[in-house]
């Protein structure tokens, strides 16, 4: 599903070059789950950003569902994103003056689904997270956990190929770090949702079946434990 | 993203901030309250003169002593030769294009009756003055070519000085003290209100024969000709030009100004007020438009993260830049509504206290006031659109 080959990204920093990424492969199929770890500033960030098509590589060649997106311009991209990536941010990215389900929406918005079937297809999505009750609530009126379940929804409504997320718990106290875990767990176990996470957290990296470590713009492992 | 959709996170975010937004449309309130007041009362003073004038009769022409070098009203106190009832009454007889001529010497003085006295309007004229103006007594008689020949100390008054003097007491047959001087009052003008500038009705009118003898005048004031033909009054002003310059000893030291000039000049005024209005509307407008930019400005920088996580869901960069449009033309167009409002409400407030100056609000300058405030909305609005839609989403997904 996604096929990474030799891809570099290399920042320039007035007259020095950054290598943020030398050379990365990196394959993913459907229904994986996979914790991505590695000191900060080892281009764990960077690689996430290509992945979810917010950054192109320098670079390499990068195949989503056959499409080669390496090549796409800004807008391409951004359709790319809205209908095959679900992001999840560590900071929640919630619209404050929405509520939960106006926010869980909000993709379906910039894929022109109509009214109807957008609020039918955000509550399944909140249903999806158990927060159905919740629906009509801003994000200030729900709790850490609860606002990253709705986050979490949001990146699922859009029925994306593939669920990345940039250390969901960080923000979290580690009870409701937990739960978010087992979520993302059963997303994947009972759904078949592919789940790319980007963690610090190790009760994450251990739940993920298979781990892939970054250091200095390399892939240094990528094992599965379990096997 | 639908237009309806962008429409409603616009007016989400217009009511986010109330107090700021309603700030921020103040340069196009005014603006548009200004453009809203130009039209409506420079339609209105149009058609108040228009009708001042159709009321005057449109085939008038006048005499004025003096020659100006421009074209108009100018007259040079030291005239050659005087305008006299000589040569009203050569034009009079020798010209089949005019219909009518009337002598006048206009002069204020105060008249008597009792122990009230009222400054008026004194015009001294003959018995063709009703014909050739078109207006003439209600009560009693207006003077007669008698009376101007024979210096019969007669005087018509008009309504406001019988209100003055007599109150509700008849005037006709009974004397009143002009000038140090008897007459006896023998009618009563039909009222005629007020036009450019003074009462009509605050007047009294007597022979001229005797405004020349008591304002101590050798020559007329002016001479009022009425044209025979309606449409053209070419050879009227030919006939008089050929008539008074053969007897002024072959100079043209008269002024002729018809009707048709005097609306020209004060169409011209009317043009220059526009003109100013119109300057004072564009420099509002422009200051409202450089204070939407500035608030939109602001607008994006604080939003930078939401346009991020945007973006990062799947807008496109035209999605973004139709965000903000759509916002800062609903804020100018709150402005323009506001402005509407305010400008109908003055404009109302003004025919209310002027009821000669009728103000309206059309249908056009509604468009004319709406289409302004999106215009201003759009050109201001793209800077900062564009500036939000260029926004990088990783850059703006770690901006605090």
């Amino acid at each position: 599903m996604i096929d990474i080959r030799e891809i570099t990204k290399v920042y320039r920093m007035g007259s020095t070059e950054v290598h943020a990424l030398r050379g990365v492969d990196l394959k993913v199929t459907k229904g994986d789950f996979i914790s991505v770890v590695g000191p900060s500033g080892s281009g764990k960030s960077t690689l996430m950003n290509i992945v979810g098509c917010l950054d192109t590589p320098s670079s390499g060649i990068y195949r989503l569902d056959g499409t080669l997106v390496s090549e796409m311009r800004d807008d391409a991209l951004a359709t790319i994103r809205n209908r095959k990536i679900g992001f999840v941010f560590q900071t929640f990215n919630l619209l404050p003056r929405q509520s939960a389900l106006d926010n869980v929406c909000l993709p379906l918005l910039y894929a022109s689904v109509g009214k109807r079937e957008r609020r039918a297809r955000g509550l399944e999505a909140l249903k999806r997270v158990e927060l159905e009750r919740r629906a009509g609530h801003r994000p200030s009126e729900l709790s850490g956990g609860e606002r990253q379940r709705v986050a979490i929804a949001r990146a699922l409504v859009n029925r994306p190929s593939i669920l990345l997320a940039d250390e969901p718990t960080g923000n979290l106290d580690q009870k409701v770090g937990k739960e978010i875990i087992s979520l993302f767990s059963r997303l994947n176990q009972e759904e078949g949702v592919t789940l790319v996470i980007v963690t610090h957290d190790h009760e994450i990296a251990a739940m993920a079946p298979r781990r892939v470590e970054i250091i200095d713009g390399s892939i240094v492992s990528d094992s599965t434990p379990g096997q | 993203m639908q237009l309806t959709e962008q429409m409603r996170v616009a007016v989400d975010n217009i009511l986010a901030n109330k107090m700021r937004s309603l700030l921020t449309t103040l340069g196009v309130v005014i603006g548009v309250t200004s453009v809203i007041l130009l039209v409506s009362i420079g339609e209105g003073m149009r058609s108040y003169l228009a009708d001042i004038f159709a009321g005057m009769g449109s085939n008038l022409l006048f005499v004025f002593p003096g020659k100006s070098s421009t074209r108009g009203h100018g007259r040079t106190l030291n005239t050659v030769r005087r305008l006299t009832l000589e040569d009203a009454r050569a034009l009079r007889q020798r010209s089949l294009n005019i219909a009518g001529v009337t002598s006048l010497v206009v002069g204020g003085s105060t008249v008597e009756r009792g122990s009230r006295s009222r400054d008026v309007l004194v015009m001294g004229t003959d018995d063709q003055f009703p014909p050739v103006h078109s207006h003439g007594v209600s009560t009693g008689s207006f003077f007669t070519e008698e009376d101007v020949d024979n210096k019969h100390r007669v005087a018509i008054i008009g309504r406001t000085v019988v209100e003055e003097l007599f109150g509700e007491e008849s005037p006709l047959g009974q004397p009143v003290k002009i000038h140090e001087s008897r007459f006896r009052v023998v009618g009563v003008m039909a009222p005629k209100g007020q036009s450019v500038g003074f009462d009509f009705d605050d007047t009294v009118y007597i022979p001229v024969s005797c405004a020349l003898d008591l304002f101590n005048q050798e020559g007329l004031t002016r001479l009022s000709i009425k044209a025979a033909n309606k449409t053209n009054l070419d050879p009227a002003v030919e006939d008089i030009r050929r008539i008074l310059t053969h007897r002024h000893n072959n100079r043209e030291d008269f002024t002729i100004v018809s009707q048709a000039d005097m609306l020209d000049t004060f169409n011209q005024i009317a043009e220059t007020m526009t003109y100013v209005l119109l300057g004072i509307a564009s420099i509002s407008l422009l200051v409202g438009g450089i204070g939407i930019m500035n608030i939109m400005l602001v607008s994006v920088r604080e939003r930078t993260r939401e346009i991020g996580v945007r973006k990062a869901l799947g807008a496109t960069k035209r999605d973004i830049l139709v965000q903000f449009l759509v916002e800062s033309v609903a804020v100018s167009l709150l402005g323009g509504v506001i402005g509407l409002g305010l400008g109908a409400l003055i404009a109302a407030g003004v025919s209310a206290a002027v009821p000669e100056i009728p103000t309206k609000i059309t249908l056009w300058i509604i468009l004319v006031a709406f289409g302004f405030s999106v215009a201003v909305g759009v050109f201001f609005g793209v800077a900062p659109a564009k500036k939000a839609a260029d926004l990088d989403p990783i850059e703006s997904l770690r901006y605090e």
